[in-house]
């Protein structure tokens, strides 16, 4: 019986394990979930279309920019309202082709822009530890249904940081991939060079099962890769031989939380138990000129992709008489406030004589960014930060001042602008809420960032289930 | 009065014709009904992403080759950005700084030697989907009520050819694009139908006196769907500019459309708006580096050009015989064709076998030089029907060989003498001054001897008769 | 740095915004800001530097030219606010 699933603990291993066994059905299985969100969904608000569907396997939660076939797919935005796909994401239909049936389609800020959910055109998602407070964002809603027991797994996209920052804002282990590894066909663009899909579950070991599931090359993005070697789902408990770097700058960052340095400082700690070197390094450039960078190269990109909600092939379209007006009162009905202050400000940072300042030494900056990783990554296999400066922040605290906001993605943001992967792994709380340790590794290193962060996850012992909800 | 000299630069579009689009894999085809051949990925849904076609990049290299372009070691996709609603992405994938062909030339020969006109690049991208402009007045997007949008066609292929500003008149923008498509179409790159708009060409042109350094305000001019429009409506735009010169105006800048009904230039009434394209690296594709064996498998698939070929033909057949078998590509059957009389041979090809609507190709070369080699031993008709089924599977020169002219004045006379009887008004004519009527009686003694009178013969008979 | 009110208008009109009048100061206000905090990529002098265009080395990635099955026009036009004879229907321009 679906009551004896404790939907808030079972991670996607042991609902394998059950369906394997035959102590539940794939049906049953799936009922708990939707279950569970008519349960306490209307409070956390983490889906915007469930679908329940049934099915033998494991069943998934998918960011509403995954396009699903047949199913609608919103991206957060009124603009995307009455369009329904005629075709599955590659990531999508991977899943379904493991078997693995689609809960729903969760919240998140329009577009993929923003680091709280609060952007979505739907209203807010809640975190589960503390429904007062953001569950961080972009994909806020599968972290909070992964953390609030609304989903074993669920999928998210990255650009900034919209996997890794969620995911530790609600307790949860998060992927972002190495560029290029994972496909973004059928993925709701928003900045096409930085966007990757990435995982959100309890624990490591699901993280990689996911992982692995939908990674590889796709005849479809013609910018993914096959992955130049399987992915290895982690075993070892002990860090022997791993060369950690915890980069000053992002470890002593202006504006991060007391609190939040202490329960990664005291992860590192637990590192070096485990047998790892630990030792301090430095990433000058990354962290100073990260978030401008990513700020003039993420909105261009944008500013591009979104022209094609015109009005004219799907979605809202406005009244007019006219083609110019259609399009202009299409485009300021059908976006909210952050991407339309995205469009203008990537518009202008390509338009005629602010290219070079701009987009173009962006671009340059990238360069420079990518190459202090590399220098960094000759001395270490993984470098470890908080994910986020802060823990989940009060809703509503930093709506009215984007750029306050724009700071929540600072430690994120670097790696993802070099390409790199990171994991972002439940470290300890602080005031109560969960705290994130941000894992990088040079290009394709997923395997190690599992390795660790499957020892450091069982050597902490994160209770990932909210306080508040504990039985 | 100053001299004038016309500056014209040209900018063609060829449309590729692969079996799908450039960066979708739906059928590339013309004629079928509205919105049958689009994907979610050429009408751009939420996170469709462009996959390039291997073989538009593989005839984009060879065309840059056969142009004498540069090939690039490392070509990059751009962003063009603007909205209209044949654009469904909001951008055209197109190519900006670093296109796959460019710095080439293309040899136009003329009768006084051969005219280079600098080719700047060649670049790929892909086309827009086709706008029909409903109500209003003239079917143009202004005024109009509505405009259906249909996108079988974007995302075709296209290549661009922009021209250095080498060409000095529409007459010589047509001889260029004349033989620029007979290029085209020889490299099976493309159909390059003006008609059908898989060829296009746009020209720039400005004006300046003999001399004078630097140019002009040029204008562009758009909308010409065949090469006689291209030649005269730039001829117009020519002779406009001076016009304005001369009478102390100012050219401006501005966009022409060309009707060629009444042969007028008209300007485009838009909206003033600076475009600003905001060009930038398109981020869903990775850079083309054309391998080695991409580019020399290209290069060996490129044939003797038409300017090389005019000049090889010029010493046999003279300038514009030999500028008219390349140009309609009937030379390839030329020399398949045997005979002593070479300009005998190209004439009969150009005139007789191009008038009957023969495929050249499917022509028996030796078959129709057995029949040119005996055009004045058999009836003219003969000839004519001889020639018309030279195309045909089973065609045997043989068959019409053995039909005989009737030289004999004896058996003529008859014949000449009863139709100079029936048509007494005509005669009169013809004395009085009127010699072209001399035809007419040809033609009267041909239908009566069904074509199997020689011509010359009667000809003489005529002319004596006629005189008395 | 600054961006003055007819470069926000210009703006918005290529990237097709009706911004409404009475919001056109707030707008220049925040992007002005924000324009502010990112100017910050010009303090290096990188005038030697490659611009990053990708961050993987990636070259010749394509398809063969191998038709695949297309929507048909019902499907193509499912979605559309608008359609017509077959076709997507648009206002004209200028009006």
């Amino acid at each position: 019986m679906s009551a004896a699933i404790d939907t808030l603990r079972l991670t996607a291993e042991d609902a394998s394990g059950l369906l394997e066994g035959g102590e539940v059905s794939g049906d049953e299985l799936a009922g708990a979930y939707v279950e569970a969100i008519e349960a306490r969904d209307p409070e956390l608000h983490a889906y915007l279309h469930v679908v329940g569907e049934r099915g033998e396997g494991v069943p998934i939660a998918h960011k509403d920019v995954i396009t699903t076939k047949g199913i609608p797919t919103t991206a957060g935005s009124k603009i995307l309202v009455g369009y329904t796909p005629q075709f599955d994401s590659t990531v999508a239909a991977r899943c379904k082709a493991a078997g693995l049936p689609i809960i729903g389609k969760t919240n998140l800020d329009e577009f993929a822009m923003g680091s709280s959910t609060e952007n979505s055109a739907f209203g807010p998602t809640k975190n589960p530890w503390d429904p007062e407070r953001v569950p961080g964002g972009s994909s806020g809603g599968s972290a909070a249904a992964v953390a609030g027991g609304l989903a074993p797994w669920a999928l998210g996209t990255d650009t900034g940081g919209s996997v890794k920052q969620p995911a530790a804002l609600c307790g949860v282990v998060g992927l972002r991939p190495t560029y290029g590894t994972v496909s973004r066909y059928g993925i709701v663009a928003f900045a096409s060079s930085l966007d990757q899909v990435g995982p959100l579950t309890k624990t490591v070991r699901d993280n990689a099962r996911l992982y692995a599931l939908i990674a590889g090359r796709d005849p479809a993005d013609s910018t993914t890769v096959e992955l130049p070697e399987p992915v290895a789902i982690p075993e070892s408990e002990d860090l022997k031989g791993l060369r950690i770097g915890v980069p000053r700058e992002m470890n002593a960052a202006e504006g991060i939380d007391p609190g939040v340095s202490e329960s990664v400082n005291a992860a590192i700690r637990l590192a070096e138990e485990l047998g790892a070197e630990v030792e301090e390094t430095s990433l000058p450039r990354s962290v100073d000129y990260g978030l401008a960078c990513y700020y003039l190269v993420a909105p261009a990109e944008a500013s591009s992709n979104l022209a094609r909600y015109d009005g004219v092939r799907y979605g809202h379209r406005a009244e007019a008489d006219e083609l110019t007006a259609l399009y202009s009162r299409t485009r300021w009905e059908g976006f909210g406030a952050e991407p339309k202050r995205r469009i203008l400000l990537g518009t202008y940072a390509l338009s005629a004589g602010y290219y070079d300042a701009y987009y173009g030494q962006a671009q340059k900056v990238r360069t420079v960014i990518a190459r202090e990783h590399a220098a960094v990554f000759e001395r270490f296999d993984l470098i470890v930060s908080p994910t986020s400066p802060t823990v989940a922040f009060r809703i509503g605290e930093k709506a009215e001042n984007p750029l306050a906001m724009y700071l929540s993605d600072l430690l994120t943001i670097p790696a993802n602008m070099a390409g790199l992967p990171g994991l972002s792994i439940p470290c300890g709380l602080s005031e109560g809420l969960p705290v994130g340790l941000q894992l990088i590794g040079p290009q394709f290193s997923e395997n190690t960032l599992f390795r660790a962060g499957h020892a450091l996850e069982r050597a902490i012992g994160f209770d990932y289930v909210p306080e508040r909800l504990r039985a | 009065m100053p001299e004038w000299e016309p500056i014209i630069g040209l900018e063609i579009h060829v449309q590729l014709k692969t079996r799908t689009k450039m960066f979708c894999r739906c059928e590339n085809v013309w004629g079928e009904e509205p919105n049958t051949r689009t994907c979610p990925v050429c009408l751009a849904h939420p996170g469709t992403l462009p996959v390039p076609n291997r073989k538009a990049i593989e005839w984009t290299v060879k065309l840059g080759l056969a142009l004498d372009c540069e090939i690039a070691s490392r070509a990059l996709f751009h962003r063009k950005n603007y909205f209209y609603p044949d654009l469904p992405k909001g951008y055209q994938i197109s190519q900006y700084d670093v296109p796959l062909a460019s710095g080439g030339r293309f040899l136009v020969p003329g009768p006084d030697g051969d005219r280079e006109i600098g080719i700047v690049r060649a670049h790929l991208e892909e086309d827009a989907a086709k706008t029909v402009h409903v109500g209003g007045a003239g079917g143009r997007i202004h005024g109009a009520d509505y405009s259906l949008v249909d996108f079988n066609r974007g995302g075709t292929p296209l290549v661009e050819i922009v021209t250095q500003p080498d060409v000095r008149s529409g007459e010589e923008a047509r001889s260029f694009l004349t033989l620029l498509r007979q290029t085209v179409v020889e490299l099976g790159i493309s159909d390059a139908e003006m008609e059908k708009g898989s060829l296009r060409c746009d020209a720039n042109v400005s004006v300046r006196e003999v001399g004078e350094p630097g140019y002009r305000t040029k204008t562009e001019l758009k909308n010409m769907n065949s090469f006689k429009f291209v030649a005269d409506a730039i001829a117009a735009e020519i002779e406009r500019q001076i016009g304005a010169y001369e009478a102390g105006d100012e050219v401006v800048q501005q966009t022409l459309h060309f009707d060629p009904q009444k042969g007028t230039i008209q300007a485009l009434r838009s909206k003033e708006e600076a475009h600003d394209y905001r060009y930038f690296p398109e981020p869903d594709l990775v850079a083309v580096e054309p391998p080695p064996e991409m580019v020399d498998a290209a290069r060996a698939e490129i044939g003797e050009l038409p300017a090389a070929r005019i000049r090889r033909l010029e010493a046999e057949v003279g300038f514009d015989l030999s500028y008219d078998l390349v140009a309609s590509g009937r030379d390839e059957l030329y020399a398949r064709v045997p005979g002593d009389d070479r300009r005998a041979v190209a004439n009969v090809l150009m005139n007789q076998l191009a008038a009957a609507g023969v495929d050249a190709a499917a022509v028996d070369g030796d078959e129709l030089g057995k029949l040119i080699e005996a055009r004045d031993r058999i009836p003219r008709q003969a000839f004519l029907d001889a020639v018309a089924a030279s195309g045909d599977a089973d065609f045997a020169a043989e068959r019409y060989l053995g039909e005989s002219v009737v030289a004999d004045a004896s058996e003529l006379d008859p014949v000449i003498d009863a139709i100079l009887a029936a048509n007494p008004g005509q005669v009169e004519a013809y004395r009085g001054g009127k010699e072209g009527l001399l035809g007419f009686f040809v033609g009267q003694v041909m239908k009566e001897t069904q074509g199997k009178a020689d011509a010359r013969v009667v000809n003489e008979r005529l002319r004596e008769k006629l005189s008395v | 740095m600054a961006i003055g009110k007819d470069d926000v208008l210009h703006v918005a009109e290529l990237a097709r915004l009706e911004i409404p009048e009475g919001e056109v100061e707030g707008v220049q206000e925040q992007l002005g800001a924000i324009l502010e905090a990112v100017g910050k990529v010009s303090e290096l002098d990188l005038s030697d530097v490659e611009p990053m265009t990708h961050p993987l080395d990636l070259v010749n990635v394509w398809a063969e030219d191998e038709t695949a099955p297309s929507l048909t026009q019902e499907e193509a036009l499912a979605n559309a606010p608008d359609a017509h004879d077959g076709s997507f229907r648009v206002p004209a321009v200028g009006g």
